[in-house]
């Protein structure tokens, strides 16, 4: 079909960009109002026991301080756990900010300052004296193994571990080759660059306005209505630019709670600003511990399959993740065992981190199947080759595409796999040992029920309103192009609105689900626009659509045309003065096939190529070389979907090597709570990587053949990092972020 | 140890910045920082927050055209100091080159990180110590980009690098 106005598939700059660029685009704790407050929080430095005392008086005194909140004072807010919970809750009961003397977690917030301005604000949260009384911490995973238990109610139904398949035990015995390891990963913390703030607004007539760092506006929302009783519609939640979040932005953050809180009490507006240490108590992605055992026949086909994780979680919450049952739809194996269990720690709950579980569980997998090939005797890819499964055997359905042979052979070619030597060890240039490494990615293609309005005018403007998130994915540039597509219109024409809780309901910007939930919802909306102006239109005299069906007509360059005889059309402004119209605007609701669902699974595949070089004497690790290879399904912008995937593929990086928080746990607290001691990968750490998204031809995962990219690019990377630094040094080391100490400590570099 | 009469008195201090080629007079508290000045009360905030302690670099901003964190300047230590910020080097209808390159390499994912990273760089090509890729890497260390837009900012900067380059060389040879 040729459409002159074709902008879906083109590798087009980011449309919010010009702000971003030039710093005009404002995030949330970048509102102005007259008369605005700071608020400022002090957090605990015990990790759990009580508050006995706690003096305000000094800081009090401070010249500039308006209110100071603590447990003693706090405005009433609900009690129940329900009013608490927000739409990505997990189970168990919230934390509510100073509600009470009891300390769950290092850093937890026990008071909070609110000044006319921020230093003194600041200081006068150092004045504030507390005394605690320190109960023992457990921090510590390892030593609370035995305190393990599988999550009594599930955070959702298909998060529980499938049933055993076949007999995995006694194929593990029978198998020729077997590998059985254990693998453990520190706590991560997402950071992005961005610090949570709100601005809270109240407004005469008894609205209030806030700005709040969040992946979902409504959810925010709905949630800080529910807190404090506040009439739904007096209330806005604005999220129009959000500095990075990955995860971190899902649940509404204790700024939020603050800011509103202060702002209703003091009724000013109101304005809380997180510090950088501040970010490490909100929430991380959890420790894990998992043991992995994989067993093949001589020609190394999986006989059997055991996966089985212990994860962190809070005193409070019962985080979950679906860490192992990746383990069980990865390859093609008949005898499959996998569990997963979670352990308290005197920690603030974990909570999703991009690609939630499968970054954890499918670095151990894929680890363990270098293992495998090691102990099979072949070439690691040809191991993933020869076990690869055209079925989900997890649920026993068919998949929507698996387009995974050509990533495989795609990447590998540009990655030139071919020229791997085998032999750990065996390459080497001057001082550093040369690595290649490869591992498998999958993620799920989601999507969620979700509703957009687009509007065309005579004139041919065209506004899409959804109250979607761009949380640095593109959201606001794919949702123009297929709003510019099906309306056959440049992309310049198109005004996107996003961001703000008034706008039609989109759920959480996660899951990597926003572009086919979306996305759909934008496209189903221009094709009711084109409905509407063919009824319009089929009414006019010498009317070339008497008999054309909705299907038989697009829109190009301002007319109704026939698809297949652009000679034969009207122009939009007169369909639309006949009618009497100046707009036609359209509001799509739309929700995943259910028959579809019952029949099918819908995942997202890569295989990420890595080159390491090691310096023999320092230990330090280079990762000089990626190449990842994707498939998912229809690419709507491939200069964004590209950055979305390097962005993946950076973390990931920075999950192999460098990121951990480090936990003291003699007093149960975060020693390297900044970005100067917990390191995440920068610009001298990352040298060159390639992204391949291969062709794969998807009408099933979503309606617009999208599979979504924001996990994706992250799976597989950790692990084809650990694979390389065995191949270039022989030795296996289990335990991530593999550190300069870890490697100087291996038995092959002594 | 009790601080309570040990409250700093909160006096000002008289100064004088040229901000983006505005001459602007201040009574600052001393211990105002000049990221704090321009994200609060002179409301530019292109100049980003992102750590406080000169870790993260979003806060860098040309200071008598040496790139500098601004969280680690107090305002009242800078007078007669020539700032400039993201918002002074280009606006969106007229951007400098270096901005533009950005938006076309997809330098940046949520752009927080962005007017920081564009500020070094400007300041980097002016230092002229970086000419290959592994040293803009380098030098570009300080500013970090959560998003893990690493490669496509070396690439803008390459790109500005290699124009300016050329322009160099023409105008040699004029």
């Amino acid at each position: 079909m040729l459409n002159s106005s074709k902008v879906v598939g083109l590798p087009l700059p980011r449309i919010d960009g010009p702000l971003k660029v030039t710093g005009r685009a404002p995030y949330a704790a970048e509102h102005f109002a007259p008369g605005m407050l700071q608020g400022y929080a002090l957090c605990s430095t015990i990790a759990t026991g009580r508050i006995a005392e706690i003096d305000t008086s000094e800081a009090e005194r401070m010249p500039g301080v308006v209110k100071i909140y603590t447990h003693e004072n706090r405005p009433k807010a609900a009690r129940r756990d329900e009013k608490w919970k927000d739409e990505v809750a997990v189970p168990g009961h919230p934390l509510r900010p100073l509600e009470n003397d009891r300390i769950l977690y290092d850093g937890q917030p026990v008071a909070l300052v609110v000044a006319e301005s921020f230093e003194a604000a600041r200081d006068a949260a150092a004045l504030i004296r507390v005394r605690y009384e320190a109960g023992e911490p457990h921090t510590d995973l390892f030593r609370e193994q035995a305190n393990s238990y599988v999550p009594p109610v599930l955070r959702a139904k298909d998060m529980a571990p499938p049933s055993p398949r076949g007999n995995a035990e006694a194929a593990f015995a029978q198998a020729p080759h077997q590998i059985s390891a254990e693998y453990s990963i520190e706590g991560e913390y997402h950071n992005p660059i961005e610090l949570f703030g709100t601005t809270a607004i109240p407004a005469e007539d008894g609205s209030l306005m806030i700005h709040d760092k969040s992946q979902g506006s409504q959810n925010s929302h709905d949630t800080i209505c529910k807190i404090f009783g506040l009439n739904p519609d007096k209330v806005t939640v604005r999220n129009s630019f959000v500095g990075g979040a990955f995860g971190s932005g899902l649940r509404p953050k204790h700024q939020l709670f603050f800011a509103v809180m202060a702002a209703l009490d003091l009724k000013r507006p109101v304005k809380v600003e997180m510090s950088r240490s501040e970010m490490f108590y909100l929430t991380w992605r959890p420790s894990c511990i998992q043991t992995v055992s994989l067993a093949a026949d001589e020609q190394g086909r999986l006989q059997s399959v055991m996966h089985h994780a212990l994860e962190a979680t809070s005193r409070y919450e019962d985080y979950q993740e679906n860490v192992v049952n990746w383990s069980g739809l990865a390859y093609k194996c008949d005898n499959v065992t996998m569990s997963y269990e979670i352990a308290k720690l005197d920690v603030s709950t974990p909570g999703d981190m991009r690609a939630p579980g499968a970054a954890t569980g499918i670095t151990a997998l894929e680890a363990a199947m270098d293992e495998l090939a090691y102990e099979v005797g072949m070439d690691p890819l040809e191991l993933r080759v020869i076990n690869f499964v055209h079925r989900d055997q997890n649920q026993d359905k068919e998949i929507t595409s698996k387009a995974l042979h050509a990533c495989y052979r795609e990447g590998a070619a540009r990655f030139g796999w071919s020229e791997r030597s085998h032999e750990p060890r065996s390459m080497r240039e001057g001082n550093e040992l040369i690595g290649w490494g490869v591992a498998t990615g999958i993620w799920e293609a989601q999507m969620s029920p979700a509703e957009a309005r687009v509007s065309l005018s005579a004139e041919g403007k065209v506004v899409v309103s959804a109250a979607a998130s761009d949380i640095g994915t593109g959201t606001y540039t794919i949702l123009g192009q297929l709003a510019a597509e099906t309306l056959g219109v440049a992309l310049s024409e198109v005004a996107v609105e996003i961001g703000d809780s008034r706008l039609p309901t989109t759920s959480v910007e996660g899951g990597s689900w926003t572009a086919a939930s979306s996305g759909t919802a934008v496209q189903v909306a221009g094709r009711m626009i084109i409905a509407t102006l063919l009824k319009h239109a089929r009414k006019m005299d010498n009317s070339p659509f008497a008999k054309a069906t909705e299907d038989q007509v697009e829109l190009s360059d301002g007319r109704l045309v026939l698809e297949a005889n652009h000679q034969l059309g009207v122009a939009v402004s007169d369909i639309m003065g006949e009618a009497g119209l100046t707009v036609i605007e359209e509001h799509a609701k739309v929700e995943p096939d259910k028959a579809i669902q019952k029949k099918y699974s819908a995942y997202t595949h890569s295989v990420v190529f890595v080159e390491v070089r090691v310096d023999e004497e320092l230990g330090q690790v280079r990762v000089t070389r990626v190449v990842d290879a994707v498939a998912a399904g229809r690419i709507l912008n491939p200069k964004t979907a590209r950055s979305q995937v390097l962005g993946g593929v950076v973390m990931g990086i920075g999950m192999a090597l460098e990121e951990e928080g480090m936990v003291d746990h003699r007093t149960g607290r975060i020693m390297n709570h900044n970005i100067a001691e917990y390191h995440v990968p920068v610009h001298a750490d990352i040298e060159d990587i390639e992204v391949i998204f291969v062709d794969e031809d998807d009408d099933k995962a979503s309606p617009i053949g999208v599979k979504g990219l924001g996990e994706i690019g992250i799976l597989g990377v950790a692990a084809a990092v650990s694979n390389a630094i065995f191949h270039a040094t022989g030795s296996r080391i289990r335990s991530f972020p593999i550190t300069i100490d870890k490697i100087l400590e291996s038995e092959t570099m002594q | 140890m009790d601080l309570s009469s040990q409250h700093p008195p909160l006096s000002t201090c008289p100064v004088s910045l040229t901000i983006n080629g505005q001459i602007r007079n201040f009574d600052l508290h001393p211990w105002v920082s000049l990221l704090d000045l321009l994200r609060g009360p002179l409301e530019l905030t292109g100049t980003k927050k992102g750590c406080d302690h000169g870790q993260c670099g979003a806060c860098t901003v040309l200071v008598d055209g040496e790139r500098m964190n601004s969280c680690l300047k107090l305002a009242v230590s800078l007078d007669g100091a020539e700032i400039t910020t993201i918002e002074g080097l280009g606006t969106p209808d007229d951007m400098h080159p270096m901005q533009k390159a950005f938006l076309e390499h997809d330098a940046y994912q949520c752009g927080y990180c962005t007017p920081g990273q564009i500020c070094s760089a400007v300041a980097l090509l002016k230092e002229g110590h970086a000419h290959q890729r592994h040293e803009i890497r380098e030098a570009m260390s300080g500013n970090l980009c959560r998003c893990g837009a690493y490669t496509n900012i070396a690439d803008a900067i390459e790109e500005v690098l290699g124009t300016e380059a050329a322009a160099s060389v023409r105008e040699a040879a004029e």
